[in-house]
């Protein structure tokens, strides 16, 4: 079936149901992680609440397991559109032992995934973009065809890593795609206060790359921008730099409480943009959902979050004396371990062995 | 057996790693057609082009956080950062980044890549084109540091940091490139990292050096021994990992230790071979541990005058060698 709605963006209607359940699947993860915090079952949580429609349009164009993609700490519904999974961003938010981003060692929300292509997320923010630089001079040099997506918020756009990193990728064309999701705030400061300009995209002119402003709540111009981006940096056209307006629903962070400084009305107003509802009334109005559909998708999202939670809560914990693994390929080059070091059955293999 | 400078032993390492390996780059400034300042990377960009010799706009970040990069995606950059003194922009990316690359993912992503930079004064390079940055870099875990001596190490230690599977930070006294020389074999061989040498056999007393100040504490050594003190001199050769085996074993034997590093004295290199000497090799020492280091001032001056005072020499070395040996 191909809707009007999906053909405007050369989609099928499964696609689209596809899109959206993506995007619900995020929100349901993100609401149940909140409530495991709130409920002193996990220190902390970042959300992506308010951004998953932009980041399910925008990571749709990529091709899995191939393109790669250096995310940021909001990026869960990113993450599960390049096919990351409820059991593993569950595991990252219980910092379980086979936590695929990191093990447990990284606080929730720094996802990472090598067999997806998710470079591994750090807290100092916009360093990512000089990787996936470095990921696409080297796609580049090697001839992959493969494409690379850095992604921050526009607090973040403000480090000097992104001039570098644009100044560089735009001299040589490089097959990189740079995402901004501007929600306005770096934590508690308003955009009027970060940012010179009022669109970020405006300065992709100063690295002579396009710069493209897209509304966020608009699921499908999101995957249109970044599919012709897409397109476009593997043709060997170059970067693009897309800003995605958006609204970030929750505070910065689990110890964060944004009525302190955002008025009622200003979050009256984000709400108002939530992604969410706006996409499945979309949906819903061009009728590629119905009642019927809805109501599967919804059981089936409810079960996996169920799944996914129950899943990490009874997985393994890390091992302390594991906490020495993985500083070096060769064990051989730790320091001695400290004097508490618990003793291991087996020694680790290295790195090299693996 | 050919006689190599410094430089061109580095040179002829990256060179060879090129071509043995398709997937090693350079990068960094001026290191293309003009061939870095310092000519380490000359005639590389005319043999193997454009794609794999980079020159780089002056953004160390870049240079080091796209080399991270790189390397996540299958390929071994070298990054060279024209003077060790401006690394700091990318001290970032080097330690927040490649350092903790491994860690943080259990093993699943790596960063085989080397950083080169030139390092050390007594050219007159002033603040910024003298300094020891050593010790920031040998504080992290996950980073290997690596300064040679020798022409004959510098190239192999090189091709052995290219191969690695972590990031290395390999430093270069610059003073030493064209003013030392040695030989260099022709055919294939590495230097393995983390292994220190003991360059002059001694019984009464050990100096611990690396760089520039390993030639030092030889002439040093040199000079004392008319006078009766024999001394023992250990090349470190790699920072990080440290060969602690090579290292104890030379300092159980003569019982004292000085430890000889350009870098200002308070908190540098040597106050943590100190501390592993004192806590693993107490019960052997006839004297306290010592440092013979440079000022503790921000860098070093540049008024040649100024300069001299604050550098290590083979008289200052051994003036500290004499008052150990007396202890």
């Amino acid at each position: 079936m191909t809707s009007e709605l999906a053909a405007s963006a050369g989609l099928q209607d499964a696609d689209l149901v596809a899109m959206y359940r993506t995007l619900a699947l995020a929100r349901a993860l993100d609401e149940r992680m909140w409530v495991l915090n709130r409920s002193g079952r996990a220190p902390f949580v970042i959300s992506g609440q308010g951004h998953e429609g932009a980041q399910v349009g925008i990571a749709w164009p990529l091709r899995r397991d191939h393109d790669w993609v250096a995310p940021f700490y909001r990026s869960i519904a990113t993450c599960l559109t390049v096919g990351m999974t409820p059991r593993e961003l569950m595991l990252a938010q219980y910092a379980k032992a086979d936590d695929p981003s990191s093990g447990g060692r990284q606080m929730p929300g720094h996802y990472g995934h090598v067999a997806r292509h998710v470079v591994s997320v750090s807290s100092p923010v916009a360093t990512q973009i000089l990787h996936a630089v470095g990921i696409a001079l080297a796609a580049k040099i090697r001839g992959l065809d493969q494409v690379a997506m850095a992604i921050m918020g526009e607090g973040s756009s403000n480090q000097g890593d992104v001039h570098e990193a644009l100044n560089f990728a735009g001299i040589h064309k490089l097959p990189f795609v740079f995402i901004v999701e501007n929600n306005g705030y770096a934590i508690s400061v308003p955009w009027e206060k970060e940012l010179s300009v009022r669109d970020v995209a405006t300065r992709a002119a100063g690295y002579g790359i396009p710069g493209v402003i897209v509304d966020g709540t608009d699921v499908l111009a999101c995957y249109r921008a970044s599919r012709d981006a897409v397109e476009r940096a593997r043709s060997g056209g170059g970067p693009t730099l897309i800003e995605a307006k958006v609204t970030r629903l929750t505070g910065h962070s689990s110890d964060d409480q944004q009525t302190k400084y955002r008025s009622e009305a200003d979050l009256e107003e984000g709400r108002a943009h939530d992604p969410l509802p706006i996409f499945r009334d979309q949906l819903r109005f061009a009728e590629v959902l119905d009642a019927a559909r809805e109501a599967a998708l919804a059981a089936e999202i409810s079960s996996l979050v169920e799944d996914a939670t129950a899943f990490a809560e009874a997985a393994a914990e890390p091992d302390p004396a594991t906490g020495v693994d993985h500083v070096y390929a060769d064990p051989a080059a730790n320091e001695p371990p400290p004097p508490w070091q618990p003793a291991r059955a087996a020694p680790a293999a290295s790195d090299g062995a693996r | 057996m050919a006689i190599r400078t410094f430089i061109e032993a580095i040179r002829e390492g990256m060179a060879d790693e090129m071509r043995r390996d398709g997937s090693v780059i350079v990068l960094g400034e001026d290191v293309g057609k003009k061939g870095g300042v310092f000519l380490a990377t000359d005639g590389l960009w005319a043999e193997f082009g454009d794609d794999r010799v980079i020159d780089t706009p002056l953004t160390e970040s870049m240079i080091v956080g796209a080399s991270i990069g790189a390397a996540l995606n299958g390929l071994r950059p070298i990054a060279e950062i024209q003077f060790a003194d401006f690394i700091f922009p990318a001290f970032n990316q080097i330690l927040s980044e490649a350092a903790r690359m491994r860690y943080r993912t259990v093993g699943g992503a790596t960063v085989p890549m080397v950083i080169r930079a030139p390092y050390g004064g007594g050219v007159h390079g002033a603040l910024y084109h003298s300094q020891s940055i050593e010790a920031f870099f040998a504080h992290v875990p996950g980073l290997k540091v690596v300064i040679p001596s020798t022409p004959y190490d510098a190239k192999g230690l090189l091709r052995a940091a290219v191969r690695d599977e972590d990031p290395v930070i390999y430093l270069e006294h610059k003073k030493m490139y064209r003013s030392v020389r040695g030989e260099v074999p022709d055919g294939e061989y590495t230097v393995p990292l983390g292994r220190a040498v003991v360059r002059r056999p001694g019984r009464q007393l050990t100096v611990v050096a690396y760089g520039l100040m390993v030639h030092y504490a030889l002439e040093a050594a040199e000079r004392v021994a008319g006078e009766g003190i024999d001394c023992e001199v250990v090349d470190l050769r790699t920072l990080r990992p440290l060969d602690r085996d090579t290292l104890l074993t030379s300092v159980r034997k003569t019982g004292k230790c000085l430890v000889a590093y350009e870098d200002n004295r308070f908190m540098g290199y040597g106050a943590e071979i100190a501390a592993i000497v004192a806590e693993e090799a107490f019960d052997y020492l006839d004297g306290p541990v010592s440092r013979i280091a440079g000022p503790d001032t921000p860098a070093m001056p540049y008024n040649h005058i100024l300069e001299e005072w604050f550098m290590l020499s083979p008289a200052k070395i051994a003036d500290a060698i004499r008052k150990l040996a007396a202890y």
